[in-house]
């Protein structure tokens, strides 16, 4: 069994479709002191602003866009966006369009994202956009961090909980294949060093913001294997963080936990389709897709995004989105951009109006339109030129 | 281990190792072991989204205050690096402490730390926090580059040396014991491995900065085998450099040399304790312990410090500890990271404050406050660049 895996993780890098990068482990080479001579592109900046790559996506990605653009603007936040429109269903997608994103975000090296939806009709390409963006950047880990918004109660109030999720590999690997008529094996990858990878990612994650426990949710009681691969590099990162405790859970239970007793976990990490299943599970637990922000990071690039990605395409044009996940996410953009002033700024007066409880879309039971919550966010703006 | 340095002695020395060698033998296996603790699982560095996480160890003395000057000159210039501060007491007397400082870099990679005190009235067995730290890491290169400042005023011009010295071995073993009562013997062990190691980093060095000679500093005239080792082992590796220039001098005649006519260094290489001596020679030639950064480098982390790892107790919480070497380190953090742009622009703004402003505090007979000084830094990071937050 090990050995096919060998295999297949061979195969997937000999055959490069995936793009699957596999870096090397020891990526920062010993250096000398003395390095003045080496020529390297200066940071994406002038003239004090910083250029962040935008994709707004389908659904109503466009609208929430606005609303990150007509917040900024008020508040004076210095940040630049280059705008790129890409999309798998509506004509607009292409390869070239597709390298022309990707090279902006990487001079720029952050980048605001709305989804890109994915149709499920096979028309010939198992990866979606979506999934190519995420390899060929290599953007392995996906942060949704679930916070309670305080002045809208749900049935489980103060939940503070961020789920760390693996989307390289795992069952999305996209290598499915239809081995006799009538039989389709679909190939779930589990590899040591993106275990490790994640594992890392998730004490590091932790140690930063000051949290104490992680737990590893996992499925090794049936695959024993692939999964017994993950649990077992995550406890051996777990021995170089000697204050962080360190738990496992299965996913079902865990599943159940969350919706009986969520206030028992504090940093969850975990490969990528459970992961997809708890981000939209515990974003459900404080208010919806479209309350919690989320952010993807490889180790040079970072993408902020809504938590739970969905392109809500029934909404669109009706003015209905609620632009909280994606105003808050900018927020945390702005933050990692070291703009901490703004970034307080923009979170604070979006805190404000939930916790005021007077402006609220549909979603979170009011009758507000989008414009109408982005004009009481930039009304409660602390910094106003005008 | 045991058997390639008798096989590599026995050519230099012929037959007169006889007992010597077992010593050599058992003291070197221990040294090994230590080592290879450290060749665990190595982890991915913490880089993520572009910004990298480094452990901060602010130390005692003036560590805590300088490295909060950092971490706010960092925070101005929109600089991607977050810091993970662990304390280390350097009063207790277990090790917990440092055993945790070290898992921290361990996990980070890269530290940048301020000194911890040893106190000379400690127990025996208690170690320096600083040393083991080195060791237990494997950080086998100090690099330190001394260079005159055109703005501060010395009895020497035009000085321009890079010391490297073996960080690891020599006669900070810790192995001391007493033999016979009233008799103390220190070992001071020099391995064929390390000596190569550290030699043939220095050649490296050398040879990308674009150095043209390196000079081994030694004592083989008394300790004919330990240090013969040594320079022999640096013989070897410059055999592979022939366009480096190689020369040897002994350390006491060096030093002399140092304070009467430094301008013939170029690259210095040595074991241990004569590097801890020599370096701090070097930075008094060039305006003292607080002009100057320091660098260890193993295979797989690095920790940055002042070159001359003073604690500067006396001067603590005054305002008044010169800056420059801890912000020069952090510097030379940032040039390991890959991060060049903010390090250039950082370590040109400290140049122009020392050199053009003319903002000195006392300890290079300027009037100025250690604030003072960053600030300035500031401002000039401000006028010449876009990259910056509020002040």
């Amino acid at each position: 069994m090990r050995q096919i895996i060998r295999v297949y993780c061979m195969t997937l890098i000999c055959q490069g479709l995936s793009g699957a990068r596999l870096q090397p482990l020891c990526a920062r080479t010993l250096s000398l002191t003395g390095s003045q001579n080496v020529s390297e592109t200066p940071p994406a900046r002038a003239d004090s602003t910083f250029k962040v790559t935008m994709v707004p996506g389908d659904g109503v990605g466009p609208e929430l866009m606005t609303a990150v653009k007509e917040v900024f603007k008020a508040g004076d936040v210095p940040v630049e966006f280059e705008e790129f429109h890409l999309s798998e269903v509506q004509n607009m997608a292409s390869e070239e369009k597709l390298d022309e994103v990707l090279t902006s975000m990487k001079n720029n090296r952050v980048a605001i994202k709305g989804k890109i939806h994915t149709p499920m009709e096979y028309k010939g390409e198992l990866a979606s956009y979506e999934m190519r963006l995420r390899r060929k950047l290599d953007l392995f880990a996906n942060v949704v961090h679930v916070n309670s918004l305080p002045g809208y109660s749900t049935r489980h109030n103060n939940l503070d909980l961020v789920i760390i999720r693996e989307q390289t590999e795992g069952e999305y690997s996209s290598l499915e294949h239809e081995s006799v008529s009538g039989v389709v094996e679909c190939l779930k990858i589990i590899t040591r060093e993106k275990s490790r990878r994640i594992a890392k990612f998730a004490f590091d994650y932790a140690t930063k913001k000051g949290r104490s426990k992680v737990t590893a949710v996992h499925k090794a009681n049936i695959m024993k294997l692939a999964d017994g691969l993950f649990l077992q590099s995550c406890a051996e990162v777990a021995e170089l963080y000697p204050k962080i405790k360190y738990e496992n859970i299965i996913i079902d239970n865990c599943c159940m936990q969350l919706v009986q007793n969520p206030y028992q976990f504090d940093v969850l990490v975990m490969p990528n389709l459970y992961g997809n299943i708890i981000d939209n599970l515990a974003a459900g637990l404080v208010g919806g897709a479209g309350v919690v922000p989320g952010e993807s990071y490889s180790a040079e690039y970072a993408v902020f995004e809504t938590g739970a990605r969905h392109p809500f395409a029934q909404a669109v044009g009706r003015n209905i989105a609620n632009p909280t996940a994606m105003l808050l996410s900018a927020s945390n953009m702005l933050r990692h951009l070291n703009l901490e002033y703004h970034s307080n700024m923009v979170s604070e007066a979006v805190r404000k109006v939930i916790k005021q409880g007077k402006v609220r879309t549909r979603d979170l039971g009011g009758y507000s339109t989008t414009s109408d919550f982005v004009r009481a966010v930039v009304a409660n703006l602390r910094h106003r030129p005008v | 281990m045991m058997a390639t340095l008798t096989k590599a002695l026995k050519p230099i020395f012929g037959g007169r190792l006889g007992n010597t060698a077992k010593v050599f033998g058992t003291a070197i296996n221990s040294q090994r072991d230590k080592a290879t603790t450290t060749g665990q699982i190595i982890p991915p560095p913490a880089k993520y989204g572009g910004r990298h996480t480094v452990t901060l160890i602010p130390g005692d003395g003036i560590g805590p205050e300088l490295l909060n000057h950092v971490r706010e000159l960092f925070r101005f210039s929109c600089v991607p690096v977050d810091f993970e501060v662990v304390h280390v007491n350097s009063a207790s007397t277990s090790e917990d402490d440092i055993n945790n400082a070290i898992t921290a870099i361990r996990r980070n990679r890269v530290a940048l730390k301020g000194n911890i005190e040893t106190a000379h009235n400690m127990p025996p067995n208690h170690k320096s926090r600083n040393n083991l730290l080195r060791t237990s890491l494997d950080l086998y290169a100090n690099v330190m580059h001394c260079q005159s400042l055109p703005g501060v005023q010395t009895r020497h011009k035009n000085i321009d040396i890079t010391i490297i010295r073996e960080n690891t071995e020599g006669e900070y073993s810790s192995l001391e014991h007493e033999s016979v009562s009233g008799v103390v013997e220190c070992l001071k062990i020099i391995t064929r491995n390390n000596s190569l190691r550290i030699a043939e980093y220095a050649f490296k060095l050398a040879r990308e900065n674009g150095r043209r000679k390196v000079t081994a500093v030694h004592k083989a005239n008394i300790m004919k085998l330990a240090d013969g080792l040594f320079l022999q082992c640096c013989k070897e590796v410059a055999s592979g450099y022939p366009d480096i220039q190689f020369d040897s001098m002994i350390v006491d005649n060096t030093t002399m040399q140092l304070v009467s006519k430094p301008q013939q260094f170029d690259v210095m290489l040595m074991p241990n304790l004569y590097g801890n001596v020599v370096s701090n020679v070097c930075a008094g030639l060039v305006g003292g312990p607080g002009l100057v950064p320091g660098a260890n480098y193993g295979r797989d982390y690095a920790v940055f410090e002042t070159a001359t790892r003073n604690t500067g107790k006396s001067i603590a919480n005054r305002n008044i500890a010169n800056p420059t070497a801890m912000l020069l380190a952090s510097c030379l953090m940032l040039d390991h990271l890959k991060l060049h742009a903010f390090a250039n622009m950082i370590r040109g703004a400290i140049l122009t404050t020392m050199n053009e402003t003319g903002l000195h505090t006392p300890d290079i007979g300027g009037q100025g406050t250690t604030l003072d000084v960053v600030q300035s830094i500031m401002r000039n990071i401000q006028s010449s660049g876009p990259l910056t937050t509020e002040i």
